[in-house]
Formats: structure tokens, sequence, C-alpha cells
């Protein structure tokens, strides 16, 4: 009976449940030992930009507190110089 | 007290090499005349903006890291300031991890400059090549 079939495989899903294996999320300066974060190097700060320039939150690039505040000083820096751009479409 | 500062500036890109030249050569004698000392030269050539200023797309940028006196950072900007040739410029201090990474940086160039695989041509970003250098010798050497 299908009551007794549900019974015995205990819950069943419509769809298959998709079992998300999160990456650990890390801070690349710790890891790499990087102490200075440098203004003058747009290729390397665009890592921490989205498409629109704009600077991405901690919680999606997994960098400390203590080298966000530095990517961020050095993303304004270059913006500045004109290095980055301030706003835009289309970066990468 | 003598304190590191690195000053980037951006020159319109009207300027001939020679006027250039005097332009460069006019904030290194300031530095020199007030008790400064020029630790570094580099020279980015002719550099497309990230956006236009003062009407001009591309400009040359040209950095100096140098040691003085904290009360010399108002004196140059002021001259800066004063100077229609440079559309923008950047006073930076150094605290030691930059210094640090300065002159690491400064090898990596000189370094690059002895073996020269590349002509780099003048108006492309030559940045993104160096980049990727200093930061595996930032992993290397910290590691």
């Amino acid at each position: 009976m299908a009551q007794n079939d549900a019974q015995n495989a205990g819950i069943r899903y419509l769809n298959p449940p998709t079992v998300e294996v999160r990456k650990k999320k890390y801070c690349r300066f710790k890891k790499a030992g990087i102490k200075y974060v440098d203004y003058k190097d747009p290729e390397f700060l665009k890592k921490f930009l989205n498409e629109q320039g704009k600077i991405l939150p901690r919680r999606i690039t997994g960098t400390s507190l203590k080298f966000q505040r530095k990517v961020a000083k050095a993303v304004k820096r270059a913006r500045s110089l004109a290095l980055l751009p301030y706003v835009t479409d289309l970066l990468k | 007290m003598l304190k590191q500062y690195e000053t980037v500036f951006i020159a319109t890109p009207v300027l001939s090499e020679q006027q250039m030249k005097e332009a460069v050569a006019k904030y290194t004698k300031l530095i020199a005349d007030n008790g400064g000392e020029v630790v570094y030269e580099e020279d980015w050539g002719l550099r497309q903006l990230a956006y236009p200023i003062q009407h001009k797309t591309s400009g040359f940028y040209y950095l100096i890291q140098f040691q003085a006196d904290p009360s010399f950072v108002e004196v140059l900007e002021t001259q800066y300031f004063r100077d229609e040739r440079i559309i923008r410029f950047l006073t930076v201090a150094l605290d030691k991890d930059a210094v640090e990474y300065a002159e690491r940086r400064r090898q990596n160039r000189a370094k690059a400059a002895a073996a020269p695989k590349v002509e780099e041509p003048v108006v492309a970003p030559e940045e993104p090549e160096v980049p990727v250098e200093d930061e595996e010798s930032n992993e290397e050497n910290n590691a």
C-alpha cells in the first residue's frame, strides 16, 4: 500500500533534494601573506569589483575585515587616479 | 623627521617628451630643494584614463617615491594645483609594509627590465604583467 511505502522510504521528494557543498571562503590576503594592497594595480583590484565597478561585499569575496578596509581604500585611490572607473557597465 | 611618501601625477597628453621631462625635473628639484630625497621614479608613459578628466581621455602617468618632511606635502600639492600641465595627482604616505612592497616592486621591475621579452607598447597599460609577478613574489616571500 501507498502508505506503507511512504513509511518505509521515510520522506520522499518529488525532485531529488540538491545538497549544496559550499567551499569554505577564505581571505586571500591572509592565505597568501600579502600585507599591502596596492592601488597602482588595477587588474588585481578588479577581482574585488562587480561589473559596474562597485566594491564587492565581504560575504562574497571572503576577505577579512582588516583587508576589506585596505581593499576599499586602494580601490578608491585607484579610482581617483583614473586607473579604475567610478561608474561603468561591463567592466569585465 | 623624514617620512616616506609616494606621489603619482597625471600630466596632460598634449605635452611633448621634452615638456614632460621638464615637468618631472621641476618636481624632483622641488623635493630636493625642500630637504627631501627622491628614492625612486617610475614613468608609466601615456595611459588611457578610466574616465575623462578635463575632456581628456589619456595622460602621462609619473610616479615618484620620496622621503620628506610631512609639512612638505602641502607645498608639493600647492604646486600641483597651480600647474596647468597636471590634471590629477595623488600623494600617499607609506607605512612600513608599503615601503617593503615598493622595494619589492622596484626589484621586480628592474629584473623585468633586465630581461625584456616583449617590447612593451607605450599606450597599452603595462601593468597586467607586473601585478601577477608581484602577487606571486608576495606569496613566496611571506609564506
